[in-house]
């Protein structure tokens, strides 16, 4: 009983920990890039969108690599100078391809990967009817002649 | 017969896939660049920083830009052949001397050698942002058009160069050859 109790407790205070713990993730850098908080909120945006090439699996905003804090003072002077979102990707993509965007863009090489989902959900309903229509027959027919014997 | 064949060839197929992905490295990111106007720039000169190093300058012939840093093991490791493929003066090697220290680049090329008809100092690192370069060495190779034909990501080998580089120069070369006379 008292073990239970006290499971209970440590619980409830891990938990409290954990929560306590939970701050949102900050950005890498150690200090702000934009004072003003719209251009903030883009910078972060647009480094969580592009790959740090030489850390494949972090995007700019997460990787303290030379080429990812190269790639993030890019990304600052061109919202600093005005640059479009899109701008901005675009340049990314024009030198390093479609790959350093960790949402990929809609290009003729990857429209069947992007129609593959809805392509295979509805071959799945073909066979699956198929199937279903075939076993329905076959009942109709086996009813009899189980019936007979 | 055809319910088992249909999934077998199914299976079979998926398996070529998954097959050939294993082969595939990865890290390799193929250029943008490649058959597109190489980007220009004009950067200092390693050796002297008053005299400026312009892409511009180099258009005519075949040229091939090496991108390399003091701290790059795999420079260290291609410098050999880079020594080598430089005494046979078939193509000007430039060298992109990326996010360096300028006396530790020198010094480096002092000791072992230097292969390079010039280096460009790109410090900060811009210039190498607009050739797409993401790790040394990374060599490019450039048409006497000044479009990119070329890159090679990886320390530089003999068979690299004889089997991808040699022939692609050869071929821009005399494309770009007078005729007649």
């Amino acid at each position: 009983m008292t073990s239970l109790h006290f499971s209970r407790f440590a619980r409830t205070v891990l938990m409290a920990l954990l929560v306590a713990g939970a701050v949102p993730a900050l950005a890498i850098d150690t200090e702000r890039a934009f004072d003003d908080p719209a251009l903030q909120a883009r910078y972060e945006t647009i480094g969580r969108e592009l790959r740090c090439l030489v850390c494949q699996n972090q995007t700019i905003a997460d990787s303290n690599a030379t080429l990812a804090q190269d790639l993030r003072r890019e990304v600052r002077e061109m919202i600093a100078a005005g640059k479009t979102d899109d701008e901005i990707r675009t340049f990314m993509v024009d030198r390093y391809g479609d790959f350093v965007l960790y949402k990929p863009r809609m290009t003729p090489v990857n429209y069947l990967l992007w129609a593959a989902p809805v392509l295979l959900l509805l071959l799945g309903t073909f066979i699956g009817l198929r199937i279903i229509r075939k076993q329905a027959a076959q009942a109709d027919t086996d009813g009899p002649e189980a019936g007979q014997s | 017969m055809l319910k088992f064949g249909v999934p077998l060839a199914l299976a079979l197929l998926l398996g070529v896939f998954l097959f050939v992905g294993l082969q595939r490295d990865p890290s390799y990111v193929p250029s943008p660049l490649i058959g597109k106007q190489a980007p220009e720039f004009t950067l200092p000169s390693l050796h002297d920083p008053a005299y400026p190093v312009a892409s511009k300058e180099l258009a005519g012939k075949a040229w091939v830009l090496n991108v390399w840093g003091t701290w790059c093991g795999g420079c260290r490791q291609e410098h050999d052949t880079l020594m080598a493929i430089a005494r046979t003066g078939a193509v000007p090697l430039i060298g992109l001397n990326w996010k360096d220290d300028g006396a530790a680049a020198q010094q480096w090329l002092s000791a072992l050698g230097n292969p390079y008809a010039v280096v460009a100092s790109d410090p900060e690192g811009r210039v190498a942002i607009d050739w797409g370069v993401y790790g040394a060495p990374e060599t490019f190779l450039i048409g006497p058009d000044g479009k990119v034909l070329f890159k090679h990501i990886a320390p530089m080998t003999m068979e690299v160069w004889t089997q991808e580089f040699l022939p692609r120069i050869q071929a821009a070369n005399a494309s770009m050859a007078p005729t007649g006379g």
